[in-house]
C-alpha cells in the first residue's frame, strides 16, 4: 500500500451556517448529490480502494439511514467518528487515527469539489521523497449574487502569501495576512539558499495534502498543533529551513534522546543508499551555489498549482451556489432522474438537474437551477438561478430568482422571492410571501430579504422579514 | 544505414540452465539472456524474418502442441508460459546454447553459413537438469566436440548461399535474438506485441511524442509531457511504490547517471524483496522473477534501462533463480538482500576506489585535466586525487541540453580544485593547454566502442588530433555484449523541447512543431571508435578497448 486517503468531514460549515443550521456540511446537496460525494469520487477515480472518513455521530447516522444521502461509491469506507464538542482540529482528527495510519496518507477535506489530475500532486511527492505535496489553485472570482449578503462579497477572507521557487513546485514560504504584523518577512535563511522566489496571492488552498507517515507519528507526540492548515503546514514549511531538521547529528540524537520528540523524523531505511544515489547523480534541484541537491536538506515541501481546471472549497454560500452552477459540468448523469415526473408543457434548461421522485407541474419555466429529491413544483412557477434543495414543495404562480431554498420547505401560492435564503421547514405563505417586492427592481437591494427559519414547524405563518 | 547489432559469439553458456523452466527452457533463455548466459547470440531481424514460410509454419505447430501438452499437465506453468514472449524458436532445443566458442569475437563472424544438412542435431544435447553438475572437463570435451562438427558444417556451406543458407543458419544457431523492441518502433507488429506484452502486465505505454526525424523514426522520441503515473491508479497496486517513485525519478532526470540509476534500481529492489511473500502454491525463485519482469517493463517505459542497469537485473534475476527450493522465504530473503548490497559494495563501490586508485597513478602534478559532462567516476577520480595532494587543474567541458557540466564543475569546485568552464564549441581552443582528458561512459561495448553521452567521440576525436591522451574510466559491470558501430542504430531519444531555451522570457523555436521543414533531435548517447581512446581503466586494471571481450569472457567464467 502506497498510500492511505483520509477524508476529514466533520467540520460543521462555520462560514455558512444557514445552510448547515439543519444539514451537516458534508451532506449538503450540490447538484443534488451530497457534498462529500464530490472527494469521495475524486478518490475513487484515481484508484483509492479504502477511504477513512473521519465525522461526526451525526453524519454517520444520515449516511446510514437517509435515504436522500446515498453515496453511490464502491471504496470501502471507514467511517471514524469524532465528538462534535470536542472542538477538534483536522490535525487532532489526523491524530486520533494514527493508529490506522500505517503508510503516508492522502489527506482531503470533505468540501472539495475539483477536476485536479491528482497524480501531479502526489507525483511531486513521490519523485522528490517529499515530506508535504499540497495541492493549490487560483482563487475564482464567485460572479453569482449572493442571497442574503448585501451588495458586493465582502472581502473578509485573510489573504495568504504562498512562496515558490523558479519551478513553481518547492513550497519555501507561507503566511497568512492575519498573522503579520507589519509586512511580510522572510528568513534570511530562506533567502541564502533561494535567492529567487515568487511570492504569489489569490490562491486557494484546496486542503489536499500528501504527508509522510513520520508527520503522522510527529503529530502523535505533539499534542499542541491542532489543525492542519493553520498550525502543521506553516510549521513544516518553516522547518525546511532550519539547521535542526537538517544536520544528520539531530537525526541520531532524537534516536537516542527518545524523550525529545518534536523533531520531525525523516531518515528512512537504507538511508545510506539513497545518499550514495543522490551523490552519483548529476542532478541539482537549483543552480548558483555551492550545496548539493536540495542543499542537503532532508524536510521537503512541494505545492502543486492549477492553472486552469475547476477547483472549489464550498465552505461558504459563495462557494455553495458557485459549485451548484458548476456540478452539472463533473459528472455525466443525465440532467433529469429517471424517476422525476416532468410534465410535457414545461421548460427545463439544458443547465438544470431535476432530482429523483420530483414532480413538475404544466407551464413551469426552470433554468440555471438545480431541484432536490422529492420536490413537488405546481403550475406556472418560474425558478431561474435557484438551488432548490431536498423535499420542497413551490406552490402555483411563484417566481423564485437567484435564491436557495433549503429541504422540507414550502412555498406558498404566488410567492415571489429574489435572492432569498429560505430555511429548512420553513413555510412562505401566499399572503405574506411576496418579499419586499418594491425592492426587486433596485439593485443594490435585491440581496436584502433574507428569511431564514430554522424551526421545525410549519406553524410559522408570517415571514420573517430583515429588512433594511 | 546498417541495421543489424549483432553480439558476437564470446564463450560457451555454463550456468544458463539455472534459468531455466523445465518445460520452455530456451524460449526463456532466449528472451531474458539470463545472467551468466553470455553465450553466442546472434541477433538479426533479417535472419528471424527469412525463415521459410514452412519452417514457421512447422515451428507453429510444435508451439501449439507444446502448449497443448503443457495445458494438460498443470495449469501452473501454463500461465508462466503466457508471461513469456512468443518467440520464433520451437521451444525443445536446448541444443541452441551449446555454441562452438571462438577465441576472440569477431562480429562478423557471427552469422556462420551451413547448410540444412548440418548434424546439429547428433551433437550432445544435454538436458537442463543435469546440466551444471557438468564438470570443467566435461564441458570442453563438449564444446571441442561441437567445435568440430561446426567446422565439418562449415566447409560445404561456404559455397552455398541464399535463403538455403539462411534457414539451417538459425537452427546451427536458434538464440536468434530478435532485435529489442526500443530499435524498432517504426514496425507497427512490433509496437503492437510490446503493446500487448505491457498490457498483460498492466503497465502503461508510454505516449509517443508524434514526431520523428527521420533517420531516427525507429526509436522511440520521448515525450515527458504525459507522465505514465497518469495511467496508473494512486496507490499504485499493480506496480510496487518504491518502482513508481524511481520510474518518476529517471523520467524527470532526478536520477541520472549510469551508476546513480543502478544503485537506485537495487534500492529500489531491495524494498521489493522486503514487501515480498510468497504466494502459497508458488516457488520464490520463479514467482519473484515474474514479479519482477512487469517492474521492468515499466522502468524501460520511463526511461530505456542502462547497460549497466541491465547487468544488475541479469544478476538479481539470476541470485533470485539461484535460490534452492527448499530454501525458507525470510532465509531467502535476506540473501538477496546481502546479495544486493554486495553487488553495490563490490561493482560500484569498491570498483570506484579501485578505479580511482589506478587512475590517480596517471594524474601527475601539473597535469590538465580535461573532463565532459558529469561522470560520476570521474569527479570521484578527481577529488582523490586532489585529496592525495596532487597538483592539477580541470577544465569542465559542458554541452546543451543538459549542462551536466555545470553540476560537475559544482562538485569539483566545492572540494576546492581549480577549473575552467567551457562549452564543447572551444574544445579546439582550449584543448592545446591540455595533457589528459578522463571521460566517463555509459557502456563498454564488446568490440571496444565506448557508449557515453552525446559529444564524446567529438571530444576523443578531437583530442587524437592533438596528441592528448584519451583515458576513459568504467567500472566492468557497465561492460556490455552489445555491439555497436554507430550511434544510429541503439540510442534514447530524450524530449526534443529540452532544446527550447527561454531567454528573457521568450522562448525561442516555441512553436518549432508547426515547421514541417524543423526537426528536433536530441539525442542522448554516442559511441566512440577504439581508435580515439588510448586506455581504458577499469577496477581490473588499465586494459586497452579492444580488451572488453576478454574481460567479459573471464567474467563469465567466475560467475
Amino acid at each position: 500500500m502506497e498510500l492511505q486517503a483520509v477524508l476529514m468531514a466533520a467540520g460543521g460549515g462555520s462560514r455558512m451556517m444557514d445552510l448547515t443550521y439543519n444539514t451537516p456540511k458534508p451532506l449538503l446537496p450540490v447538484g443534488n448529490k451530497p457534498l462529500i460525494w464530490y472527494p469521495l469520487n475524486l478518490l475513487e477515480r484515481v484508484g483509492f480502494e479504502e477511504v477513512i472518513v473521519i465525522t461526526t455521530k451525526e453524519v454517520q447516522k444520515m449516511i446510514s439511514t437517509d435515504p436522500k444521502v446515498k453515496l453511490d461509491v464502491k471504496m470501502k469506507l471507514d467511517l471514524v467518528c469524532i465528538q462534535e464538542d470536542a472542538d477538534m482540529g483536522t490535525a487532532d482528527a489526523l491524530r486520533h487515527i494514527q493508529q490506522k495510519v500505517k503508510t503516508d496518507v492522502l489527506v482531503v477535506s470533505c468540501d472539495l469539489i475539483t477536476d485536479a489530475a491528482l497524480h501531479e500532486v502526489v507525483d511531486l511527492f513521490r519523485a522528490h521523497n517529499a515530506t508535504l505535496s499540497m495541492l493549490m489553485s487560483k482563487a475564482h472570482e464567485f460572479t453569482e449574487t449572493v442571497p442574503g449578503q448585501k451588495g458586493k462579497k465582502k472581502t473578509g477572507e485573510q489573504r495568504d502569501f504562498v512562496g515558490v521557487d523558479d519551478t513553481g513546485k518547492r513550497l519555501l514560504f507561507m503566511a497568512n495576512e492575519a498573522d503579520l504584523d507589519e509586512g511580510v518577512v522572510i528568513r534570511k535563511s530562506i533567502m541564502r539558499k533561494h535567492p529567487r522566489m515568487h511570492i504569489k496571492t489569490g490562491l486557494v488552498d484546496a486542503h489536499l495534502y500528501c504527508l509522510k507517515k513520520s508527520v503522522v507519528d510527529f503529530l502523535a507526540d505533539n499534542k499542541s498543533i491542532s489543525s492542519i492548515r493553520g498550525e502543521l503546514v506553516p510549521y513544516l514549511v518553516r522547518k525546511q529551513f532550519s539547521k535542526s531538521t537538517n544536520s544528520p547529528k539531530v537525526i541520531d540524537e532524537t534516536h537516542q534522546n527518545l524523550k525529545k520528540n518534536d523533531k520531525i523524523q525523516i531518515s528512512s531505511r537504507d538511508e545510506e543508499l539513497l545518499h550514495l544515489t543522490q551523490e552519483r547523480s548529476c542532478w541539482n534541484d537549483h543552480r548558483g551555489d555551492m550545496s548539493d541537491a536540495y542543499h542537503g536538506g532532508r524536510l521537503r515541501c512541494y505545492v502543486h498549482i492549477m492553472d486552469e481546471g475547476i477547483c472549489y472549497r464550498v465552505n461558504t454560500l459563495a462557494a455553495y451556489i458557485e459549485a451548484n452552477r458548476l456540478a452539472p459540468k463533473l459528472f455525466d448523469e443525465p440532467a433529469v432522474h429517471p424517476s422525476a415526473v416532468v410534465s410535457e408543457r414545461c421548460l427545463i434548461g439544458a443547465d438544470s438537474i431535476i432530482g429523483a421522485s420530483c414532480q413538475i407541474s404544466d407551464k413551469t419555466s426552470i433554468k440555471r437551477s438545480t431541484i432536490g429529491v422529492s420536490t413537488t413544483v405546481r403550475e406556472k412557477v418560474k425558478v431561474t438561478n435557484s438551488i432548490i434543495m431536498h423535499g420542497v414543495t413551490i406552490e402555483e404562480g411563484c417566481n423564485i430568482q437567484g435564491s436557495v431554498i433549503c429541504s422540507n420547505a414550502v412555498i406558498g401560492r404566488g410567492a415571489d422571492i429574489k435572492y432569498c435564503l429560505v430555511g429548512s421547514h420553513s413555510t412562505a405563505r401566499e399572503h405574506n410571501s411576496k418579499i419586499a417586492p418594491e425592492k426587486r427592481l433596485t439593485e443594490c437591494h435585491r440581496a436584502e430579504v433574507n428569511i431564514t427559519y430554522h424551526y421545525k414547524s410549519i406553524t410559522y405563518n408570517n415571514c420573517h422579514k430583515v429588512s433594511k | 544505414m546498417k541495421r543489424e547489432s549483432i553480439v558476437p559469439a564470446a564463450c560457451a553458456a555454463v550456468t544458463y540452465t539455472v534459468l531455466c523452466h523445465p518445460h520452455h527452457h530456451t524460449v526463456f533463455i532466449v528472451l531474458t539472456d539470463g545472467p551468466g548466459n553470455k553465450d553466442d547470440i546472434t541477433r538479426s531481424k533479417n535472419e528471424g524474418k527469412e525463415l521459410s514460410k514452412e519452417e514457421k509454419q512447422r515451428l507453429r505447430k510444435q508451439k501449439k502442441q507444446q502448449k497443448k501438452q503443457k495445458e494438460r499437465k498443470n495449469e501452473k506453468s501454463e500461465t508462466e508460459k503466457e508471461k513469456t514472449p512468443v518467440s520464433l524458436l520451437p521451444p525443445p532445443r536446448p541444443v541452441a546454447t551449446q555454441k562452438a566458442p571462438s577465441a576472440l569475437p569477431a562480429p562478423a563472424s557471427a552469422p556462420i553459413p551451413v547448410p540444412a544438412s548440418a548434424p546439429f542435431h547428433s551433437s550432445p544435447a544435454p538436458s537442463p537438469a543435469d546440466k551444471p553438475a557438468k564438470s570443467k572437463a566435461e564441458l570442453k570435451a563438449e564444446r571441442r566436440a561441437r567445435q568440430e562438427t561446426d567446422r565439418a558444417a562449415k566447409q560445404p556451406g561456404s559455397s552455398s548461399s541464399g535463403i538455403k543458407t539462411k534457414v539451417p543458419l538459425s537452427e546451427l544457431n536458434p538464440v536468434v535474438k530478435r532485435l529489442p523492441e526500443h530499435v524498432q518502433v517504426d514496425d507497427p507488429a512490433v509496437v503492437k506485441r510490446l503493446a500487448k506484452k505491457l498490457e498483460r502486465q498492466q503497465i502503461p505505454l508510454r505516449s509517443d511524442y508524434g514526431y520523428k526525424v527521420s533517420l531516427f523514426s525507429h526509436l522511440h522520441q520521448y515525450s515527458r509531457k504525459a507522465p505514465l503515473t497518469q495511467q496508473l491508479s494512486i496507490p499504485s497496486t499493480v506496480i510496487h511504490p518504491s518502482i513508481v517513485r524511481l520510474g518518476l525519478q529517471y523520467s524527470q532526470g532526478i536520477v541520472a547517471g549510469s551508476n546513480a540509476r543502478s544503485v537506485a534500481l537495487l534500492h529500489a529492489f531491495k524494498q521489493v524483496i522486503r514487501d515480498y511473500t510468497t504466494p502459497p502454491n508458488e516457488e520464490l525463485s520463479r514467482d519473484l522473477v515474474n514479479k519482477l519482469k512487469p517492474y521492468i517493463s515499466f522502468l524501460n517505459q520511463c526511461r530505456p534501462l542502462s547497460a549497466s542497469m541491465g547487468n544488475a537485473i541479469k544478476y538479481i534475476k539470476k541470485e533470485i533463480s539461484n535460490i534452492p527450493s527448499q530454501c525458507k522465504e525470510e532465509e531467502a530473503k535476506t540473501k538477496l538482500l546481502t546479495c544486493i548490497d554486495r553487488y553495490i559494495e563490490e561493482k560500484i563501490v569498491l570498483a570506484a576506489k579501485a578505479i580511482s586508485k589506478y587512475a590517480i597513478e596517471k594524474i601527475s602534478d601539473g597535469d590538465v585535466i580535461l573532463v565532459y559532462g558529469c561522470s560520476s567516476l570521474v569527479n570521484n577520480i578527481l577529488c582523490e586525487a586532489f585529496e592525495k595532494s596532487r597538483k592539477f587543474r580541470v577544465i569542465v567541458v559542458d554541452s546543451r541540453p543538459r549542462l551536466e557540466g555545470r553540476e560537475a564543475l559544482r562538485r569539483l569546485v566545492q572540494r576546492g580544485i581549480s577549473c575552467t568552464y567551457v562549452l564543447i564549441s572551444a574544445l579546439s581552443y582550449i584543448l592545446p593547454e591540455v595533457s589528459k582528458v578522463f571521460l566517463g561512459a555509459h557502456a563498454l561495448l564488446a568490440n571496444g566502442y565506448v557508449m557515453s553521452r552525446v559529444g564524446t567521440s567529438q571530444i576523443a576525436l578531437v583530442a587524437r588530433t592533438f596528441n592528448v591522451p584519451v583515458l576513459v574510466c568504467c567500472e566492468t559491470y557497465k561492460f556490455c555484449e552489445k555491439v555497436q558501430t554507430d550511434s544510429f542504430v541503439s540510442n534514447e531519444l530524450d524530449d526534443p523541447d529540452d532544446l527550447m531555451v527561454t531567454r528573457k522570457g521568450k522562448t525561442q523555436l516555441e512553436n518549432w512543431q508547426d515547421v514541417s521543414s524543423l526537426g528536433l533531435l536530441n539525442l542522448v548517447y554516442d559511441v566512440t571508435p577504439p581508435d580515439f581512446v588510448d586506455l581504458v581503466i577499469t577496477d581490473l586494471g588499465m586494459i586497452p578497448c579492444t580488451s572488453v571481450p576478454v574481460v567479459l569472457r573471464v567474467k563469465n567464467l567466475d560467475q
